[in-house]
Formats: structure tokens, C-alpha cells, sequence
């Protein structure tokens, strides 16, 4: 409907060009209350502020709870596969380790190993994405094939490969995470901007002028966010597993050291005898996920540029 | 709008589709389970087994693994066969005659057949052993032939077939020369390795081996492989031409292919499956309390040892007295009576209790005795110029297995807390680990051998060269004279005593950690009869009962 | 679109060529080979394994041959299961394997679009937080846990369903419903998503002023569009789950294809390895096109371009 009106407007945009220095104060005007409304909405979305709480104090709790728990995540303590009780909370494993101290050691590394995963999701998905949707024709061609390629190559293999490269650790598990973690990433922000892109206002705004980087900030990304959050939240307890098949192969942290997902993975196959050896470390992804969803939700809605009132 | 129906069109198509595949599915599968169930009807004792994968191979002389092996056992027969306690009987052979120095056996085979009608021969024999080493045919398992004067000349590609010392004097007559006196030759007989292989068909028809379902897969055991569906499902059926089929009490035996242990119990437990251990899968550990409370759980020695091997070429693992003191360190009773849970024994030795002359388990050291631990400890440090134990760096390797984490975790803190120790944990994929061990970038590394035949040698041979499976880097020429003079020696008790003062050698020097000797474990439901594995692990289905 | 069509065929070939190189390299430079085992095998029993199985010729000799083989189509004999052919294990395991991986693209794309759905159009009632809390343990557990949980409870204790094996539907249920958890999940936040966003566009706050009913106006317009991203990730989810799962065809004990993946690369077998990867390869790269070709019908102001011309 509008589109037939745009070639009329155009004559007279270009008078108005001269005055361009007097919108850029009133949009940058307009940015600041923008943030402003942001953080009021996010903060009286409700479930979005229990999920930062929630998020906050699992933070508190892995750094905290094993300082003063009595006993250290690798001490065995000679009760074997006990249900939870006054001593041990939440239990112990099949070594007679406190699963209560446990799950705040593994907190560590999967809270770590989640924030970045989210940050090379964002760092590599969202640029190659967006700047393959953005561009189109053969750089897009050619980006998302690499992603393919990517997809397709045994992971299996090339982690079986940094394993006799690399001294397990950290390091090699977020280089592993990086290799692939990012594709489904740019996949999904690429079909954004590639829907985004021919809408009436970005059409007209690059008919205005604006440059790609412009384009891409203030009005593909903002739209494309909710797609990209809730990527995130998907990006996050695939980490985490990610993580305890790393860690089972020998190429993330070593045994003793605990995370969610190895405590996940030596768990479940005992559901029939000691369930809470699973129901524990499934309870704290659980929350962690559910956290970050809220507050993803929360944003999504905050950020949202159509439900501006 | 199109677009979306056009979506919805395609997901209902889908669906459609998968349905027409369980169709086929379901009918092509439905057959097979039709056959067995009309035959159970009508005579049949029928037992259902599960396996992990599809056997790696359908011929005797490619087998390398115990899957491919237990169905060996089950649709061929060797010259001889395993009772259910472990030991050789006759079998082909009616009649075999040992010369004075014990190197030339000879063989009477007995009236027996094909399952196509043709006669076992001893050109079936023949036939089969140099074609395992024949070097083309590229058998992993060639070597478990090299007791046979020639073998492995021929099978290294320096001699020819007609060298090999294996010879059908008529058609029911086998001779075969021996490079030395080798006692447990009539159990090797009854290894696959060993098995005959229809030479008429088998000349003819070469790839005959692959496809268990074709009419040239002929056996001489007490089973037919009736029907194999890779990753589904195997079915024998009893063969009746077999010559002692009187005895064979089961007439179809189904075999599931259920890799997960966690499933196999849960079919166990649904009443699925009538039997979980070796030598068909493992139990699942976390069941073994339960099966132990309920008095179902059948435990019996194996032959085999889990160890920790130490390069003695590394650093600090060349000085004995440390190597000492992380061997007695380990609390063997906490580790079997809490993590592995299999009632194993506690090893102290190399060669397990199964085997005669070490049934008494010998004490080269007192295990857990902490004392003894750090006073070596305290001599090793002192030679290796450290004051303290923290001043150690030790990594301990295992391949990638839920239970080797736990074993490796539990001797880990024992290390710490007795001896102050930190141990680093090195887990890697199996492969990788294992060229790491070959190529001795380990300190300490798991390992575990169970044995082929039940004879000390098995273990015993493992250290005498620095090739092959010795990943401990250790050579003694005390060591290999023993071995030379018990493999020349024709006397049982004096072979016996050269073996016992071998392990008395390598012990003394603590090239490994042994930790405990393997026990078969298994259950079956009440019905079934006469099967717990025998101390290789074996099952004999030949044996198996089933009374309802 | 045509030509389109054909220029994203070569570059789908390249890609190909790519991951072949890659994947031959990678696993060449992987420690081991397909014949070794914890008893180490003589050294002359070993060439003459490496022989027979052309292991002992040069790289590029090898390398070359696996480039024709794929070309033919032909992988060859397995090294491990050395009765068997490559061809073989993914034509009988694949028609398994997509028959499972199709229910649960079903389950998760019905289930998924109708709860994301219902949650935008209930956005921040109790509706939209029930799916929301659906949603979370749908992407947290993840399906191996779900199958055990779902075979232990529903198989073995209440008896509803078999425990194992693939003999008709009754069997395909609860593998499905694992399989399809997280995808599910993940597609209803998706949904739910993009259509609060379109649910809050002009053109559907003009359709609404117009008088249409909001569910004409959900189901005629705003799903439509808002199917977009599930779509995208409907490409690598439909190419990853029909050539089957890993986890989940062991749990259930299902002869798909889904564990030569894995098998394949723990037993360095290499044929086996570059056939199912060809394989998954294909399907991916064909169903990442076909969504590509999906966009422009979707939305037809997503304009598929070939060609140099860029995106200008």
C-alpha cells in the first residue's frame, strides 16, 4: 500500500537531505529514551526478573558453595550411591562423592562453557549470518556454504584430531565449540535479514542513504532479535553437552572435575537405582536454560520496536 | 497461501510414508519371527539372546572378537570343543595320539557332516588352517596358528604352504607337527581359529563367508545360522545332521543386536531376553546390586587381569621402588568392593587364578599395606633426589569407558590421600589411546588381557619382548631363559614351576600394578539351564537347557 | 530460477569436493586404522592387511580412489564388517532411519508450531508461560536422557510400550517422541517468537481493524511468515535426523544408520566413514536448497539471485 506512495516522497527527500544534522540530534535523542524504556519494561517483565535472580544466584552459588561445603567435590567418602539426606543433599555418586558440592564445581564450568558459547554465537553466527543475508549473491553463496561444509565434516573426527594436537582443557573445548557451534546461528539470522531486508522501511531507509552497518543496527538486528535469542537459548544446553562428550572423549576438563553434563552423562544410566545422580545436574540445566529464556523473553519483548508504545 | 498448504500437503505425506515403511518393515520382519515361534510350537526350546553389534565376521579364520566367536562356536566345531567347565574334549576328532616328545599330534576324525551332507574331512582342516595363513587372505588371527611347524614362515610370506606341518594323511586322518611341546594344544583346537572350513564348497565358492544368508554358509556345530539381519537380529536353528545333535537340547536360539547395556538389562528385566554376560554382552553395573541382593547374580573366575602398566622408560617411572609403592598402594578390596562390584579377585600376580599351578594367588606384596607403600615411596624419592611426594607429577591413561574413569578416579584419590601423590587423569579416545601406549608416551596406563587359552603362557609371553602388547618398556634375560625352558620342557609339574618362577621375576620388579582378576558374571531366567560361562567366557549354546 | 538452481548445483559439487578432501585427510591423520585392537597384531599380518586393503599406497593413490569411488557412487567393502559393502549399511539402514527421523520431524514441527502459536496468541498469560516451561525442559533435556527416562517409565515399568527393536509402529513411538523433544521445543520458541512479531506488524493490526477474526488473520497471514526461521532450521534438523541418530537408535536398539557415524570413525573404517559422510553431505546440502527455494514462496519478496550481480 505504501510502496506506491514512495516514488512521489522521493522528489522532495531530496530537498530535505540539507538538514540532515538536525534528525541525526533528534534519533540520537530518541536512542537514549529508547534504552530508558527498555530497561524499565525488561525490569517489569516479571518472569523475566526471576529468571535474572535465578541466573544470579546459581553465579553466587558456584562461586560460593564449594567454599564452604564441607566436603570437596573429589573426596570419597566411603557412602556409595547414598539418596539425599542430611549430610549429602543432594546424594552421592557411585565413588561416594558429595553430589551437593558436585553440581556447584560443575556450575563453573557449564555456566562458563554457556556464556560462551552464547558469545561465539553471537561474535561469529550473527556477523556471518547477517552479512551473508545482507550481501546476497556469491558472498552469501560462498558463507553459507563454508557453514555446510562445516555441518557436514565429521565432528567426531576433527575432535579426535585436537585431541592428540592439543593438551586437554578449556582451550581446545572452546576452540571445538567454535568450529561448528556458531552454524545454526548464522542459518537463522540470515533468514531474517534475508526477510527483513526487502521490507518497506528498511527499503526506504536505504533509499535515505543509510549504509549497511546503519541498516544492520538499527533496524535489521533490533527485528531480527527474538529469531537470535531464542537461537541463544538453544545455542546454550547444546554447549553444555557438547561439553560432556568432549570431556568423555578426554578433550575437555579431566575427571575428577565436574560439570552438568558429564554428571548428566555418568547419571542417567543409573535411573533405575540412583535417579537423583540424574535428576540433579538435569535440574540445574533445567533452571539455567530457563533462566536465560526469561531473561531472552524479557528482552525480546523490551527490545521489541512494534510493541513500543 | 499455496505455499502453506503446500507444507501441511507435505508433512501429511510424510507421515504417509512412514507408515508404508513399518509395512514393509513389519512384514519382512514378521516372517522371521513367525518361523521361530511356528517352530517353538512344535518341539522347540528356544532361548533369546542379545548381542552388542553384528559380528564383525562370518568365517572361523577372520573372527578376532568374542561376538563373531560365541557364533562360531555355535554352527562349526573344532577337532575339539570346550565342556561347560572350560576343558577340551574330543570333538571332529575321535581319537587323538600325542608322540613321546609331545610334537606330533594325530588325529582320527569321526563320521561326522556338513550341514549339506558332505563329510568333515581332514582336507577340511587342511584346507582352512593354511588358508588362515595364507598371507593373502589377511587374517588378523593367523598368528594363533604358529604353533604349527611352518606357520609362520608361510604366513610372513618366507615359506610356502606346502612347508606348513599340517598334513591329511587320508580322508580321516590329520597329522600335524609342532614346533614345540605345547600342552594346552588340544584347548587351542577348540579355538575358531582352528575350525574347519567346508574345502569342496569353499574352493568353489570363495566369498562364501559373506552372506551368512546364502545357501554355501554351511557349518559342521550343533547350530544353523538360519537367518542374519545386520543389526536386527540372528536365528540358529539346531542342526539335526550334527553328530551328537541327540545332545543338544535348544532348537532355536535368537539373537538380538542391542548395543546399549542399560537396554539389554531392561530387556532382561522385561522378560525379553533370558540371559545377560559374556560371552554374548556384559551386565550393566548398576544392576549388579540388585541381581546380587536377589541371589540371581552368577559369579565365577575368569581368565583374564586388569592392571596399570608402568614405562619403565619414563623419568620417573624407572625407579622400582616408586612403581612399588603406587602397586601397593591401591586398596584392591574398597575399589572391587564398591566400583567394579563384580566380586573380582584381588590380584597380587600376573597370571590369573584360573590357571593350574596359580590357584593360590601368590603374594608378591601385601596389598593396602600402607607401610610398605611409603617406605618405598620414601627410597624412591630419596633416588630420584625429591624431598617430597608433591614434587611427583604422574598422569594415569585410560581410554575413554565409564568404567575405567571410575576405576582410574578411585585409585587416583587412593594415591592422594595415602600417599600424598597427585595424579593427573589422561583420558583419550580408544585408538588414540592405544597408539599412545604403543608408542609409550604413557607414565601409567591401564591395560587388561584376557586370555585365548587357559594357560600362564598366554600372560606370561607378554613381557618377553619389548614388541607387541609389552607396553611396560620391561625386558629380563632371567625372564625369557624361564619362558625358553618351560616352552622345551615336556614334564606338566616342571613346565608349572618354570612359569611360577617367571612370574616371580617380573613381579619382583614391578612392571605393572595388578589389580584384580576378571569374574565371569551372569544371570538367567529360572528355565534355562547349564549356562554360566566357562573361565575364558565362553557359552557352549550346545550345552544350553531349557525347562519350563 | 533455473539458472539459479544450476549455479547452486556447482557450488554444491565444490562443497562436496571439500568435504570429501577434508573428511579423507582428517581421518588419515587420525591415530590408528581399522584392524587394531589391544592385542597387537604381528607387523607381517598387518602389511599384509594394509595390502589387501590398499592402505599402503601412496596418499595420493588412495586419495584418488576414494574421488572416483564417490563419483561412481561405489565406497566399497568395509574394513571393520569386511562382509559387508557401504552401499549396503546405508540402503538397508537409511529407509529405517528416515521412517523414524519423518515421525519425529512431524511430531516436532506439528506440536512445535501449534504451541509456539498458542503462546504468542496468549502472550504473557498463562497459556504462553505453561509453553514456555514446555519449552525449556523440551531444549534442556536433552534426547538420550529423554529416552531413557521415556524407556524406563513408559517401556519397562508401565509395560505400554516394547522396550526395544523396530518391529512396526508401536515400536517407532517412543524414539520419535525423544528425537523429537528438543526440535519441537526449539521450534515452538521459534514460532512464538516471529509470530509476536508479526502478530504485531501493520499489516495485521490493519487486517485486524479491518474486522477479520484473529484467527483468519493468525492462520492467513501472520503464521505464514512467522514460519520463516522454522523453515530454516528445518534444513540441517531434516538432513541430521532422517540419516538417523546415534543415541537414540542404541537405546532403542534400532537397525538405522544412525550409529555408522559414529562406529564408523571409532573403528577408523574408512570406507564406511567417507560413505555415510558423502551421504549426509548430499542430503544436507540438497535440503539447505531446497529451503532456499522454499524462502521465495513463503515470502515472495525474498528474491533468490544468481550470478555476480551481488546483492545490489
Amino acid at each position: 500500500m505504501a510502496n506506491k506512495d514512495i516514488p512521489k516522497l522521493n522528489d522532495s527527500d531530496f530537498e530535505v537531505v540539507g538538514t540532515r544534522s538536525d534528525e541525526t540530534e533528534i534519533l540520537a535523542k530518541k536512542s537514549i529514551s529508547f534504552w530508558g524504556e527498555v530497561s524499565r519494561r525488561f525490569l517489569r517483565n516479571k518472569l523475566a526478573l526471576v529468571g535474572f535472580v535465578t541466573l544470579f544466584l546459581i553465579i553466587l552459588g558456584a562461586i560460593f558453595a564449594p567454599m564452604i561445603s564441607e566436603f570437596s567435590y573429589r573426596q570419597q567418602n566411603g557412602d556409595y550411591n547414598v539418596s539425599p539426606n542430611g549430610t549429602y543433599w543432594f546424594g552421592t555418586d557411585d565413588l561416594g562423592r558429595d553430589i551437593f558440592t558436585r553440581v556447584w564445581i560443575g556450575a563453573r564450568i557449564s555456566i562458563f562453557i554457556g556464556f560462551a558459547a552464547a558469545i561465539i554465537d553471537l561474535i561469529i553466527g550473527v556477523a556471518w549470518g547477517a552479512i551473508a543475508g545482507l550481501k546476497g549473491g556469491r558472498t552469501d553463496e560462498i558463507m553459507m556454504r563454508i557453514a555446510d561444509i562445516l555441518t557436514a565434516i565429521p565432528y567426531l573426527l576433527v575432535v579426535i584430531i585436537l585431541l592428540v594436537v592439543m593438551q586437554p582443557g578449556l582451550f581446545p573445548m572452546i576452540i571445538a565449540l567454535s568450529l561448528t557451534g556458531w552454524v545454526n546461528m548464522a542459518r537463522i539470522t540470515r533468514s531474517e535479514i534475508l526477510k527483513l531486508k526487502n521490507q518497506e522501511y528498511v527499503l526506504a531507509a536505504r533509499t535515505l542513504g543509510a549504509k549497511n552497518l546503519h541498516l544492520i543496527r538499527k533496524h535489521l538486528l533490533p527485528n531480527a532479535l527474538g529469531a537470535i535469542l531464542v537461537t541463544m537459548t538453544l545455542t546454550i544446553p547444546n554447549a553444555i553437552f557438547t561439553e560432556a562428550f568432549l570431556s568423555y572423549l578426554g578433550l575437555g576438563v579431566p575427571a575428577p572435575l565436574a560439570s552438568w553434563g558429564t554428571m548428566a552423562n555418568d547419571g542417567y544410566p543409573a535411573l533405575a537405582n540412583a535417579p537423583w545422580r540424574l535428576f540433579f545436574p538435569a535440574l540445574f540445566i533445567s533452571l539455567t536454560i530457563f533462566a536465560f529464556n526469561s531473561i531472552g523473553d524479557g528482552l525480546r519483548d523490551a527490545l521489541d520496536p512494534k510493541l513500543r508504545k | 497461501m499455496k505455499s502453506f498448504k503446500a507444507l501441511l500437503l507435505f508433512l501429511t505425506l510424510t507421515l504417509v510414508l512412514a507408515a508404508c515403511n513399518f509395512g514393509g518393515d513389519d512384514s519382512g520382519n514378521g516372517g522371521g519371527e513367525e518361523g521361530s515361534s511356528s517352530s517353538e510350537g512344535s518341539d522347540g526350546k528356544t532361548i533369546n539372546l542379545s548381542i552388542a553389534s553384528d559380528p564383525p565376521s562370518f568365517h572361523p579364520a577372520l573372527a578376532t572378537d568374542t561376538t563373531s566367536g560365541a557364533i562360531m562356536a555355535s554352527v562349526f566345531e573344532g577337532l575339539t570343543r570346550l565342556d561347560p567347565e572350560g576343558n577340551p574334549e574330543p570333538a571332529m576328532a575321535e581319537n587323538i595320539d600325542v608322540s613321546e616328545d609331545k610334537k606330533t599330534y594325530t588325529y582320527t576324525l569321526r563320521d561326522a557332516q556338513w550341514s549339506n551332507g558332505d563329510p568333515v574331512t581332514a582336507d577340511d582342516f587342511e584346507y582352512a588352517w593354511k588358508w588362515a595363513l595364507d598371507p593373502e587372505n589377511a587374517s588378523d588371527y593367523a598368528y594363533q596358528l604358529y604353533y604349527i611347524e611352518g606357520a609362520e614362515a608361510y604366513n610372513s610370506g618366507e615359506g610356502s604352504a606346502d612347508d606348513v606341518a599340517v598334513t591329511a594323511v587320508d580322508e580321516k586322518t590329520l597329522e600335524v607337527q609342532l614346533v614345540n611341546p605345547t600342552p594346552y594344544f588340544d584347548e587351542l583346537t577348540a579355538f575358531y581359529t582352528y575350525y574347519p572350513v567346508n574345502s569342496k564348497m569353499a574352493e568353489e565358492n570363495p566369498d562364501w563367508h559373506t552372506d551368512p544368508n546364502g545357501e554355501n554358509y554351511i557349518g559342521n556345530g550343533p547350530f544353523n545360522l538360519e537367518s542374519f539381519t545386520s543389526s536386527d537380529e540372528i536365528v540358529l536353528q539346531k542342526n539335526d545332521d550334527y553328530w551328537d545333535s541327540e545332545n543338544v537340547a535348544l532348537q532355536t536360539v535368537n539373537i538380538d543386536m542391542v548395543e546399549s547395556e542399560s537396554t539389554a538389562l531392561k530387556m532382561y528385566e522385561g522378560g525379553d531376553l533370558d540371559y545377560l554376560g559374556s560371552p554374548f554382552n556384559s551386565i550393566d553395573l548398576n544392576a549388579l546390586d540388585k541381581f546380587k541382593d536377589n541371589g540371581t547374580l552368577n559369579v565365577s573366575d575368569q581368565a583374564g587381569t586388569y592392571m596399570y602398566v608402568f614405562n619403565t622408560q619414563d623419568e620417573i617411572m624407572q625407579n622400582k621402588n616408586i612403581r612399588e609403592a603406587l602397586t601397593i598402594a591401591i586398596d584392591r578390596e574398597g575399589l572391587i568392593n564398591n566400583v567394579t562390584k563384580g566380586e573380582q579377585e584381588p590380584a597380587t600376580g600376573l597370571v590369573p587364578l584360573t590357571m593350574e599351578g596359580f590357584e593360590e594367588p601368590e603374594e608378591y606384596f601385601e596389598p593396602g599395606n600402607m607401610d610398605d607403600a611409603k617406605a618405598a615411596l620414601d627410597a624412591g624419592l630419596e633416588e630420584l633426589g625429591m624431598e617430597d611426594p608433591s614434587e611427583l607429577s604422574i598422569a594415569l591413561s585410560y581410554n575413554t569407558s565409564e568404567a575405567h574413569a571410575a576405576i582410574a578416579q578411585f585409585v587416583q584419590q587412593g594415591w592422594k590421600e595415602n600417599l600424598g601423590i597427585d595424579v593427573t587423569l589422561d583420558n583419550s579416545e580408544w585408538q588414540v589411546y592405544l597408539e599412545a601406549l604403543d608408542a609409550g608416551e604413557h607414565q601409567v596406563g591401564r591395560y587388561g588381557w584376557l586370555a585365548d587359552f587357559n594357560d600362564p603362557v598366554n600372560f606370561l609371553e607378554i613381557f618377553k619382548t619389548e614388541e607387541g602388547n609389552n607396553n611396560t618398556g620391561w625386558t629380563d634375560e632371567e625372564y625369557i631363559s624361564l619362558l625358553d625352558q618351560a616352552s622345551q620342557e615336556t614334564d606338566e609339574a616342571a613346565r608349572t614351576e618354570l612359569l611360577q618362577e617367571a612370574e616371580g621375576v617380573f613381579m619382583e620388579d614391578f612392571p605393572i600394578a595388578p589389580i584384580y582378576f576378571y569374574t565371569n558374571l551372569s544371570v538367567h531366567e529360572d528355565k534355562v539351564k547349564n549356562m554360566t560361562p566357562d573361565p575364558l567366557g565362553n557359552v557352549q549354546l550346545k550345552y544350553v537347557d531349557i525347562e519350563e | 530460477m533455473v539458472k539459479y538452481i544450476g549455479q547452486r548445483l556447482i557450488y554444491i559439487i565444490i562443497a562436496l569436493f571439500i568435504i570429501i578432501t577434508a573428511t579423507f585427510f582428517l581421518m588419515r591423520l587420525a591415530p590408528g586404522n581399522p584392524f587394531a585392537s589391544e592385542r597387537t597384531v604381528p607387523p607381517a599380518i598387518q602389511e599384509s592387511l594394509n595390502e589387501k586393503y590398499g592402505l599402503d599406497d601412496p596418499w595420493y593413490v588412495q586419495y584418488g580412489e576414494y574421488l572416483v569411488n564417490t563419483v561412481q557412487g561405489d565406497f566399497g567393502t568395509s574394513m571393520k564388517y569386511r562382509y559387508r559393502e557401504t552401499n549396503d549399511m546405508i540402503a538397508e539402514g537409511f529407509p529405517i532411519s528416515m521412517t523414524l527421523g519423518l515421525e519425529a520431524m512431524f511430531i516436532a514441527v506439528g506440536m512445535g508450531v501449534l504451541i509456539g502459536t498458542i503462546a504468542a496468541l496468549f502472550h504473557n498469560k498463562w497459556p504462553d508461560y505453561l509453553m514456555s516451561l514446555i519449552a525449556v525442559i523440551g531444549i534442556s533435556v536433552p534426547s538420550f536422557v529423554m529416552a531413557s527416562i521415556l524407556q524406563y517409565y513408559l517401556a519397562l515399568k508401565a509395560g505400554w510400550f516394547p522396550i526395544a527393536g523396530w518391529e512396526g509402529f508401536i515400536y517407532s513411538i517412543l524414539p520419535a517422541v525423544a528425537l523429537a523433544s528438543t526440535p519441537m521445543a526449539f521450534i515452538a520458541k521459534l514460532t512464538r517468537s516471529s509470530m509476536l512479531e508479526e502478530t504485531n506488524s501493520e499489516y495485521v493490526k490493519m487486517a485486524k481493524a479491518k474486522g477479520i477474526s484473529k484467527w483468519v488473520v493468525v492462520f492467513k497471514h501472520a503464521l505464514r511468515n512467522a514460519l520463516l526461521p522454522v523453515v530454516t532450521y528445518l534444513a540441517p534438523l531434516t538432513a541430521g535426523i532422517i540419516t538417523g541418530s546415534f543415541v537414540i537408535e542404541e537405546i532403542f536398539a534400532i537397525p538405522g544408520m544412525g550409529k555408522y557415524f559414529v562406529t564408523s570413525i571409532t573403528n577408523r573404517d574408512y570406507t564406511v566413514i567417507m560413505g555415510t559422510t558423502v551421504f549426509y553431505s548430499i542430503i544436507l546440502l540438497l535440503a539447505v536448497l531446497l529451503v532456499d527455494i522454499l524462502y521465495s514462496f513463503i515470502d515472495p519478496r525474498i528474491k533468490l539471485r544468481g550470478g555476480k550481480s551481488g546483492g545490489k
